[in-house]
């Protein structure tokens, strides 16, 4: 018996797409993340409200992934601002090679931001990079306290958590400071983003976007 | 439940391994899977058997190392394991600790009969 060692990471194919993206996106300045959450946390409302908040001259793109439907896309459609829909046909996460797809005709010299809002789930999307800067992870006040510990690792590869619904907190057994204790616990030093459909904390959010986006600009902000 | 495209991508890692290793037959292959990796070790095992099944990786067998989730201080260098999510350095009290060992998820080796 014999061995051969390989040492190479399963997921590589998916790892060099990614460095391409990252490469391709490094070099046309585009700010690019990736929103993770459990299915209805809210992530299409959160980019509506973002959406209706952007200031015109930002250029903003948006890949949304759904099993099934164009829903999201055409939610999304009525700012403005270029979106496609990538329907994964039953497959549980966006992975780099569909994002090289949906991109090949758009021209990258015209984009600022390029949001991701992934399929929900918590789970598979973690050990999918698609060359993004940061991975953005949602959970909202009508699920469970721990799910940060239930679901930790992408809670730990999350550079922010948005806690979304919180004008709800009045109605439902959710402790808030329990949730974000959690989610520390799980990764130190995760931002915290406390947010609603009313409006709250949009203000934070914009100005979180607005900061990323001109340290990618000034290439202050480079990925690896 | 990602865990039967990890098991493709093994097995499409381990056919193009093949070709540069003519005519050996491999018996093994052994993953590295960091608990913070989002895999499910039984999911993944499961998926294995159902993949391999009727095909000419049918009699490969899979062994999984499980990694724990290790963390480094950046205030006082210490590196422990973190366990049940108590990433607080155990030495110095430092809160902000950053992740060194936990989420892997790679290919180790293969076996070759000889």
């Amino acid at each position: 018996m014999s061995q051969i060692v390989v040492e190479k990471k399963v997921l590589n194919e998916n790892q060099k797409i990614a460095l391409e993206l990252r490469e391709k996106f490094r070099a046309h300045k585009i700010l690019v993340i990736n929103i993770v959450s459990s299915p209805g946390s809210g992530k299409t409302t959160l980019l509506e409200q973002t959406l209706e908040r952007m200031d015109k001259s930002k250029r903003v793109a948006l890949l949304t992934g759904d099993l099934q439907t164009e829903n999201d896309a055409r939610r999304l459609a009525q700012w403005g601002f270029p979106v496609k829909q990538i329907i994964t046909g039953g497959t549980c996460h966006l992975d780099a090679k569909m994002i090289e797809r949906h991109l090949a005709d758009w021209p990258l010299e015209n984009i600022d931001v390029l949001i991701i809002e992934n399929v929900g789930n918590l789970v598979c999307p973690t050990g999918y990079d698609l060359g993004e800067h940061f991975k953005i992870v949602m959970l909202s006040v009508t699920e469970g306290e721990d799910k940060p510990l239930k679901y930790p690792s992408i809670f730990v590869k999350s550079e922010l958590m948005i806690l979304s619904k919180v004008d709800l907190l009045p109605y439902v057994p959710f402790d808030a400071e329990v949730a974000k204790s959690n989610a520390r616990m799980v990764h130190p030093g995760i931002e915290i983003i406390e947010t609603s459909n009313k409006g709250d904390g949009m203000e934070q959010w914009m100005k979180w976007l607005e900061e990323k986006l001109a340290a990618v600009k000034s290439g202050e902000l480079i990925s690896i | 439940m990602h865990e039967l495209s990890i098991v493709s991508s093994v097995l499409d890692q381990l056919d193009e391994l093949k070709k540069q290793h003519e005519g050996a037959v491999f018996s093994k292959v052994g993953l590295r899977v960091g608990e913070l990796a989002g895999v499910d070790v039984d999911c993944l095992r499961f998926g294995f058997e159902a993949v391999v099944k009727d095909t000419h990786w049918e009699r490969l067998a899979l062994e999984i190392e499980q990694v724990p989730r290790r963390q480094r201080c950046p205030a006082c260098s210490e590196e422990f394991r973190a366990e049940n999510w108590a990433t607080t350095c155990p030495k110095c009290g430092e809160t902000e600790t950053v992740v060194v060992a936990g989420q892997e998820l790679e290919i180790a080796y293969v076996e070759v009969e000889e």
